[in-house]
């Protein structure tokens, strides 16, 4: 009996012992793990949209002055730095910051400079301010306006205001790649044309096609245009073969009309 | 008073207008599009008559094959086997079921009906944009029923036309030495074919040695090198009479023929005295005048197709180069300089390249480049190929190629190749016999 006893307390004591040795976690207490924090990753562009960061903005624009100061002070010796100083500034910043002082006076102080890249959906939601509205249709008119400046495609009178805000890299590469393996460029030909088809959609949310428009319809029955005809089929063809497109999950309003340029020059001069 | 506040609420409201996003599309693919043959339907008459006449059972289904072996000779097209057809053809050419024929991935379609009527063949057809669901064009031909695989290369040429944006090249023919018989004993004549290698025809009976036949604008005459009696002389022969007749009175050996792009006179080489140069002949008049004059050998003419320039080969640099000059032999320019040696020249129908024969390390090339000697281009290297000869289109060359002999003379032969611009579409051009010296015709039906 006694004999008994004492394996049956050897034994749960053992017992005892093996679960505290190789089941600690029970004792201790939940790792506090940092909420998870979603981040747009955006390539960086010219044509990549940004949305207004002006808190980002100054907190870059701190870093970069103190990496500014750091690098001066640790490159050149002091007597150097200080002749080469206004030198070594390039004219086109002090133009920029001409420009932030007279962006001061403006609705929208807070401009954010094309550099920036990335920014946490937290930050969107707080710089969102319905009131600055007028003030972001006050910057894409100045954009646009160089913008029209630059390519001469829309006039003023086409688009008076509206917003500028395109596809991003990635979501054009998308579309693009996609819309390349659709395409069979007819290689007869005359590459040394105008082989520039431009070709405006009207598309649904899911990408699909509601209507589409040869732009330059009129040279389809020009004479002595007749490649046109064939380029220009070509290309509805690809559309019709690869809708519904790749078109961004979101921002159905930025994309509902798209505008595809074909240009088989690039192609058919090898 | 209700206006103006609504002017200034109008004014004050978002604007939710956004730009147009416009994307460039500057690559795409260079597969061969997908492309439905349907055989022509017939009625039961016709199909009779057509037996009796002809001697085959259903001619639509010729004449459709026809088409089907030509778009896939291009490389541009691949046409699609008819037993994935989903609608039949009769009915489909009245009104195809464009998504049956999406369904298996034509973006193309072609339909058409064959008749006999009035002792003629009467053949309609249409073709059809499948991603479209629209007719592209639709176009109907009278013939002799023995024209019938005529009929199939001009509906191959409208199609191509229609689909690629340039000039067919399927209604045309070739001239070219057939061969027979032993490397050192070997027969040549003069030989006519349509341009798949069917209707063959010999134009020569075998007893002279001849070379370097060349068609003129209108393909009724042919221009080419005989060694009638031991002589090597340039000849012109009419293919409907069969007539012959020496092109001038020169007094040694003439060669390389070629027609200038009016067809009015004739350019080929003239050596004597181990100094060859280049002539020409007015056709009419026969006046001979002199484009060269140099004591190097000048050789292998060739027009350009306005007329105003002329390339030819010559060794004046101490090897075997290709040059230009204008018609009337001024303002000679070198224009190959790569290594190895350049012959054969000719100028494309469309003017913008000069395809050639270039020999380096052992091996022969043809390749293309520009006029000023610019971006050349090496489409096929082989043992041994030479005479490239452009298609009416300037897409496609033909030229021939020898295989090697073994060590007892055996295995030789001549054969005839086409490739296409973009050096990847090499086929090789059925013929009865051996084949050497092609030279395509311009399109029979203009």
């Amino acid at each position: 009996m006694t004999r008994n006893i004492i394996i049956s307390s050897t034994f749960h004591l053992l017992i005892i012992i093996i679960a505290t040795m190789s089941l600690p976690f029970l004792v201790k207490k939940p790792i506090d793990l940092p909420p998870i924090i979603s981040i747009d990753l955006i390539q960086i562009t010219d044509k990549t949209n940004i949305p207004f960061a002006p808190k980002a903005k100054k907190i870059i624009e701190k870093v970069k002055k103190k990496e500014k100061e750091k690098l001066v002070s640790e490159q050149a010796p002091p007597k150097k730095v200080k002749k080469e100083k206004p030198d070594a500034i390039p004219l086109p910043d002090e133009k920029i910051e001409k420009i932030k002082k007279q962006e001061d006076k403006k609705q929208n102080p807070e401009k954010i400079d094309s550099e920036i890249k990335q920014v946490s959906e937290f930050e969107k939601d707080e710089l969102f301010d319905p009131n600055n509205i007028a003030a972001l249709i006050d910057k894409s008119k100045e954009e646009r306006a160089e913008e029209i400046y630059e390519k001469n495609k829309i006039t003023q009178d086409q688009d008076k205001s509206i917003n500028i805000i395109g596809l991003s890299l990635s979501e054009e590469d998308a579309l693009k790649a996609q819309i390349f393996g659709c395409w069979s460029i007819p290689l007869g030909l005359p590459y040394n044309e105008n082989l520039l088809v431009r070709i405006k959609l009207k598309l649904k949310p899911d990408g699909s096609v509601i209507r589409s428009e040869i732009l330059d319809h009129a040279r389809m029955n020009k004479p002595g245009q007749g490649f046109y005809k064939v380029l220009a089929e070509s290309a509805l063809r690809a559309i019709q073969l690869c809708q519904p497109l790749r078109v961004p999950t979101t921002g159905y309003e930025r994309w509902k009309d798209l505008q595809l340029n074909f240009d088989a020059r690039e192609m058919l001069e090898g | 008073m209700v206006l103006r506040y609504l002017f200034i609420l109008l004014i004050f409201l978002p604007f939710n207008a956004f730009a147009l996003i416009e994307v460039d599309i500057t690559r795409g693919n260079l597969n061969p599009l997908p492309i439905a043959v349907t055989p022509l339907s017939i009625d039961e008459d016709s199909k009779k008559n057509f037996k009796k006449l002809l001697k085959k059972n259903d001619i639509g289904s010729e004449i459709s094959i026809v088409v089907k072996n030509n778009l896939k000779k291009t490389g541009l097209f691949n046409p699609l086997n008819k037993d994935a057809f989903l609608q039949k053809s009769d009915i489909a050419h009245l009104k195809p079921r464009f998504e049956d024929w999406a369904l298996i991935k034509a973006q193309a379609l072609i339909t058409g009906k064959v008749a006999f009527i009035d002792d003629k063949l009467r053949v309609e057809f249409r073709l059809w944009d499948v991603l479209a669901g629209k007719e592209m064009m639709a176009l109907a031909f009278t013939t002799v029923p023995n024209n019938w695989r005529r009929v199939g290369h001009i509906i191959t040429d409208k199609i191509y036309e229609r689909l690629t944006g340039e000039k067919g090249y399927f209604d045309t023919r070739i001239i070219y030495v057939a061969e027979e018989g032993p490397k050192i004993k070997r027969i040549k004549k003069l030989a006519i074919m349509d341009q798949d290698g069917f209707n063959p025809k010999y134009l020569t009976l075998g007893n002279e040695l001849v070379l370097t036949p060349r068609f003129n604008p209108t393909n009724q005459m042919v221009t080419y090198l005989s060694y009638f009696r031991n002589l090597p002389r340039v000849y012109l022969l009419d293919i409907e009479t069969g007539v012959q007749e020496v092109v001038g009175d020169f007094p040694g050996m003439t060669f390389a023929p070629r027609f200038s792009p009016d067809g009015k006179k004739i350019i080929m080489s003239f050596a004597m005295d181990g100094n060859s140069d280049i002539y020409t002949m007015d056709l009419e008049n026969r006046v001979v005048e002199r484009i060269t004059n140099h004591p190097s050998i000048d050789t292998s003419p060739s027009f350009s197709p306005n007329g105003k320039y002329i390339c030819f080969n010559s060794d004046r640099s101490g090897y075997q180069q290709i040059y230009i000059m204008k018609s009337d032999g001024s303002k000679v320019k070198r224009i190959s300089f790569g290594k190895g040696l350049y012959g054969t020249p000719v100028w494309s129908p469309r003017g913008d390249l000069i395809a050639f024969t270039k020999l380096h390390k052992g091996k022969f090339y043809i390749g293309v480049m520009r006029t000023d000697g610019k971006g050349e281009r090496l489409l096929t290297e082989n043992f041994y190929q030479e005479a490239p000869s452009w298609s009416p289109n300037g897409r496609v060359l033909i030229f021939y190629r020898e295989t090697k002999t073994n060590s007892k003379g055996e295995g030789f032969s001549a054969k005839l190749w086409s490739i296409d611009l973009t050096g990847y579409n090499e086929r090789l051009v059925e013929t009865e016999t051996d084949a050497s010296d092609p030279s395509w015709s311009s399109l029979l039906s203009k």
